[in-house]
């Protein structure tokens, strides 16, 4: 009786010492990165690597005083926003007719933009956007992360549309409303979860992109992923500051996924479950 | 009856066709002209037109040992990558399913990888890195270890980039897995229970075989993404030192915006898509003959 509770504890006692582990090995990164951020030179530096110091803004300051960061925020957001409001506009009516007629190819058609390898249509892009004088332009960005965003915003929403009752709709349409007007009407105020969870994933998706940006965009649309590389590459590395800066980029997305984190789940894992 | 407008009529055609017609003006339309640079010798800095070479472009450069070296280096960082995210992933995913203390604090930490900007990440484990001032050395010091060379030698390249991508992309394992556990029916859990299994009986003749569809698409995902990896490459080592770390992804990014040899990178791009287009579908088809 004892030996078979001393056993059951010390599982107990295995079993919490690995999701202690597991949370440990998550927030390292972060950890370390906020420590650093709030570290002056001197304590970076230290070696072996020091816990406990005197946190300092010094860094933040630097990295917001002499980079142009609050421009790269602004373009970050103008690009983010954008393609993903144009997504929404174009991705939901299609995801709708995907759902209720069952229109496999056309979702397929789309998805398969999540697939490729997004330099086998920037380089075309590139030579395109030369020619049309697009490059460093908002419209090029805005295009390029709309790809990005739109198979997410049909994929989360094909399945959500199929997941309201057609009753609804046809009742509204036996009433004589037309199906355009139903899914105004019906559909459209009955999916907010989905809207949240298919906005805040391209959002995010969008803001952490770097490959497009890093190829259209110049001095006057650089995204922020653009900005903290140019950081790290061109001067010595400012440990201290390049570490705020990655603080400032990855809070907008962390703070978005703690307030809609059931969303965020849902829109990750959707459709990797059933059939 | 009620008459019907035009957009009624024709609504399963105009209400995907803007959607449609975005993808086919920015997806397919530069894919097919990628497909058609690949057979050219195109030089952005020579000022020559494209010129038709026929199959000469694909000769170069799978002729060219750098191609060669790039395409298997990026088989094997995926598979490095994937299996060990499959293991710890599933393995996660079975802590995660039961219930405990702190278990919603868990599945946000879950998340938090998952929306870190990469290229920030990949600036992080940089740090990490860092020859002199580097956590990484320090753990290895802990334990009497000398300093490892981490992302600075040929040889430790890869692996210490796999460790990054296995650090940002477990938790999605973990995440699909663990809805496809909570998605099981609890019938044979308990026809097994009577007839007297023991845990770990259960976990391999019961768990693991219900939620392997869940486990295969897990991982088609995490193939097709860990084969397109470019923005912690990019940012921590840029393929070196040397070409050490120079996977296809990277070897086309610098043929077409380096030295700007458009016919050539076209070749390593139709390569590139062709790779993550048929893994997609092997696993997709492995998936398919899973049972239920």
């Amino acid at each position: 009786m004892i030996r078979a509770r001393g056993r059951r504890a010390a599982v107990r006692g295995l079993f919490y010492l690995a999701v202690l582990l597991i949370a440990v090995v998550l927030l390292l990164p972060f950890f370390w990165m906020l420590a650093s951020s709030f570290k002056t030179q001197v304590d970076i530096i230290h070696w072996p690597p020091k816990l406990l110091f005197k946190p300092t803004l010094a860094n933040y300051a630097r990295a917001f005083g002499e980079q142009d960061f609050l421009k790269y925020f602004k373009n970050s957001s103008i690009v983010g926003a954008t393609s993903v409001a144009l997504s929404l506009l174009l991705g939901l009516p299609a995801a709708y007719s995907i759902a209720r007629f069952a229109q496999r190819r056309i979702s397929v058609f789309i998805l398969v933009a999540r697939l490729m390898p997004g330099i086998s249509f920037l380089m075309p892009w590139y030579i395109i956007f030369s020619r049309l004088r697009l490059m460093d332009s908002y419209a090029a960005l805005v295009l390029s992360h709309m790809l990005i965003a739109l198979p997410v915003v049909v994929w989360i929403m094909s399945s959500y549309f199929e997941s309201i009752p057609l009753e609804m709709e046809e009742s509204a349409m036996i009433d004589g409303a037309t199906r355009q007007r139903a899914f105004r009407s019906i559909v459209l105020p009955l999916s907010g979860p989905g809207i949240v969870t298919s906005t805040t994933l391209s959002f995010i998706f969008s803001w952490n992109n770097f490959m497009f940006s890093q190829v259209l965009s110049m001095e006057k649309t650089k995204t922020l992923p653009i900005a903290i590389y140019n950081f790290v590459s061109y001067a010595e590395v400012d440990w201290g500051a390049v570490m705020a800066v990655a603080v400032s980029i990855m809070t907008p997305a962390i703070v978005l996924t703690m307030i809609f984190q059931k969303y965020v789940v849902k829109g990750l894992t959707v459709g990797a479950v059933k059939g | 009856m009620i008459k019907t407008g035009f957009v009624e009529r024709n609504l399963k055609i105009l209400f995907p066709l803007p959607a449609v017609l975005f993808v086919a003006v920015m997806m397919a339309f530069p894919v097919a002209y990628t497909l058609v640079l690949s057979f050219t010798n195109w030089n952005l800095t020579s000022g020559a037109p494209p010129a038709f070479v026929g199959l000469r472009s694909y000769a170069r450069v799978f002729a060219e040992p750098r191609f060669l070296a790039a395409a298997g280096r990026t088989f094997l960082f995926t598979a490095l990558a994937v299996a060990c995210e499959a293991l710890l992933g599933i393995a996660v995913a079975l802590v995660l399913d039961r219930e405990f203390v702190g278990k919603g604090m868990l599945k946000l930490l879950l998340l938090l990888p998952l929306v870190a900007t990469p290229v920030a990440v990949g600036i992080v484990f940089s740090l990490f890195y860092d020859p002199t001032i580097g956590l990484a050395d320090w753990a290895l010091s802990l334990v009497g270890l000398p300093k490892g060379a981490w992302v600075s030698g040929a040889a430790t390249v890869l692996p210490s980039l796999v460790l990054v991508d296995v650090w940002q992309w477990t938790p999605m394992v973990s995440l699909i897995v663990l809805a496809g556990l909570a998605g099981l029916s609890p019938e044979p859990y308990e026809s097994a229970r009577v007839d007297g299994a023991n845990e770990a009986q259960i976990l391999w003749r019961i768990t693991l075989p219900m939620v392997m569809p869940t486990i295969l698409t897990a991982l088609v995902l995490r193939t097709i993404d860990a084969l397109k990896t470019f923005d912690i490459i990019f940012a921590m080592t840029g393929g070196g030192p040397g070409y050490a770390s120079e996977t296809l992804n990277i070897l086309g990014f610098k043929y077409s915006f380096e030295y700007f040899r458009m016919g050539q990178s076209s070749v390593i791009l139709v390569v590139l898509f062709l790779v993550v287009m048929a893994s997609s579908m092997g696993i997709m088809r492995l998936r398919a003959g899973t049972p239920a």
